[in-house]
């Protein structure tokens, strides 16, 4: 009886590390889900979007299970470090000031351009008030410039800027400013800005394990021309 | 949610509402605004705990211990609450995080810090990554809980400081003249006669209280604030059945009448309380009360 119930219980343990091991690692996204259409929420809740679509993709790739976490653009770096999510899919631009604090995956959108949105199309941009997110890369580059910059935490409140006034016009990811231009009378500008290296998934500079599986993730995803297929259907960037 | 819904586009008027009003998204709204209610129901009495034991350490006969309520109340009223959820909330996790794992991981060689990179072995998380999200949500929640009663409960403690030392001296003189010990008059003639002074202070703090929920949303805790401002924002027909224009007036708009119903029933209660407080009381309120029923 003794025995048996041995058996049972050696039988039970190895039955939970075999279940554990096929489970795969639990991996924790975080986005920001504001951010159309890299990564948004949709009307049943979720988080979608291209970035969505691509991270559950990369994460059956590399046989890991995925779970998705939403957090606010400004803390997005400090909870990665510390540990709360694994990975940053948020449409995080790759630069060298990012790059001191985390590590970056391969790019898996290249380097576009950004662009302007105003209520006009003959907006003088330079020397205007120019609305972007805190803490991006159109931020900085407005800065840098010594035009005056008015920052908001998320994307929507830079586009209300301009409609209300506050701002002549938003700098932002083209992709993102194509949801909105032709809707409310904003029109796009001609002029655009060749800032930032690419979009990739940041991970924590220790966990160089994590960072090669997305890489070769990414990177089996750039060879079978699925990534190029899923850019093209969400219209975020150009391809590959 | 309701069986008509499954094509929006084709719906107007109520019924259109209707359905726009009951998406997932909507639900989201609705379970913030219970977690924000409970939120407030947990954190008072746990801010007001930690206020009394300041008080009481503040006014202690101990030396180091009046000293740890002294710097307890001045430093934390005196950092912004912003820098303290920001900093303090994630020092905490990684101080959990950090006793579990010199606990469960004995044998791990590396180090924990890795230039800004806080690494302990798996086991040690908090909560573990493998757990549901529900679970790294109340995580979130109750560290969301003890910041606010640390930050709340440091008000409290000045408050009810001052609220000890309004006391009338007399009081505590007869007190001792009756021969009650130290310990004895502050629980039998101080602790109940406090409140009536301390009340029109806490009852400031926890108006304050009501409105610094957002900061929930730097935690990972969606708060109704956060949903407003994600409901309202304008909404493209690619990504919605529900498109519309920037709709924040409205969200935010009901968000006042939220608050201001509460500020209101607040009120309404915090005056009982004080009327309740009053009675017998040796303050004006207390002998206005006492002429009036006579």
């Amino acid at each position: 009886m003794k025995k048996l119930i041995l058996t049972t219980a050696a039988l039970a343990l190895t039955a939970g590390i075999a279940s554990a091991d096929g489970h795969g690692k639990t991996v924790r996204m975080g986005t920001e889900g504001a951010y159309a259409p890299w990564n948004f929420v949709n009307d049943a809740g979720e988080i979608d979007g291209f970035e969505r679509e691509l991270g559950d993709e990369l994460c059956k790739r590399a046989k890991l299970t995925c779970e998705w976490v939403k957090n606010d653009w400004d803390s997005i770096i400090p909870n990665l470090v510390s540990g709360n999510y694994d990975t940053i899919i948020a449409g995080m631009s790759i630069t060298p000031e990012r790059d001191e604090v985390i590590d970056f995956t391969q790019a898996y959108t290249p380097p576009d351009p950004s662009a302007y949105v105003a209520m006009s199309a003959d907006v003088e941009v330079e020397g205007g008030v120019i609305a972007a997110q805190a803490t991006t890369i159109q931020a900085a580059f407005v800065a840098e410039q010594g035009w005056t910059l008015v920052e908001f935490a998320t994307p929507d409140e830079t586009v209300a800027a301009v409609k209300n006034g506050e701002a002549d016009a938003v700098l932002a990811d083209k992709s993102f400013l194509d949801t909105v231009a032709g809707t409310d009378g904003l029109v796009m500008l001609e002029r655009m800005e060749q800032i930032g290296g690419g979009v990739g998934m940041g991970v924590r500079e220790s966990d160089q394990e994590l960072k090669a599986t997305f890489d070769a993730a990414i990177q089996s995803m750039k060879d079978d021309g699925t990534l190029n297929a899923m850019i093209a259907k969400w219209e975020v960037a150009s391809q590959w | 949610m309701f069986s008509y819904c499954s094509d929006p586009s084709t719906l107007d008027g109520l019924t259109w509402l209707s359905c726009y009003l009951t998406t997932g998204k909507h639900m989201g709204l609705y379970v913030s605004v219970v977690t924000v209610l409970v939120l407030l129901a947990v954190t008072a009495p746990v801010a007001l705990l930690f206020g009394f034991a300041g008080a009481a350490s503040a006014r202690s006969r101990i030396a180091p211990l009046r000293w740890f309520g002294k710097a307890y109340t001045a430093i934390v009223r005196g950092v912004p609450d912003i820098a303290f959820f920001l900093f303090f909330v994630i020092a905490l996790d990684q101080g959990f995080e950090w006793i579990r794992h010199k606990i469960l991981c004995s044998d791990w060689d590396q180090p924990i810090r890795q230039g800004s990179d806080f690494v302990v072995c798996d086991a040690a998380k908090l909560p573990l990554s493998s757990s549901p999200q529900w679970v790294h949500e109340t995580y979130g929640f109750l560290l969301a809980v003890l910041t606010f009663a640390i930050v709340f409960g440091a008000f409290a403690a000045n408050v009810l400081f001052g609220a000890m030392r309004a006391v009338p001296r007399a009081q505590m003189e007869t007190a001792e003249a009756y021969g009650m010990s130290h310990r004895q008059a502050f629980w039998r003639i101080m602790v109940p006669q406090m409140w009536v002074y301390a009340l029109p202070g806490l009852s400031n703090l926890w108006m304050v209280l009501i409105k610094a929920t957002p900061l929930l949303f730097l935690l990972g805790v969606e708060d109704i604030v956060y949903w407003a401002r994600e409901l309202g924002g304008t909404k493209n027909a690619r990504f919605t059945d529900y498109p519309h224009g920037d709709w924040r007036m409205w969200y935010f708009l009901a968000l006042l009448v939220f608050y201001l119903a509460f500020t209101k029933v607040s009120e309404i209660v915090l005056d009982k309380i004080m009327k309740k407080l009053t009675h017998g009381q040796a303050t004006a309120a207390g002998e206005a009360q006492r002429k009036a029923a006579a």
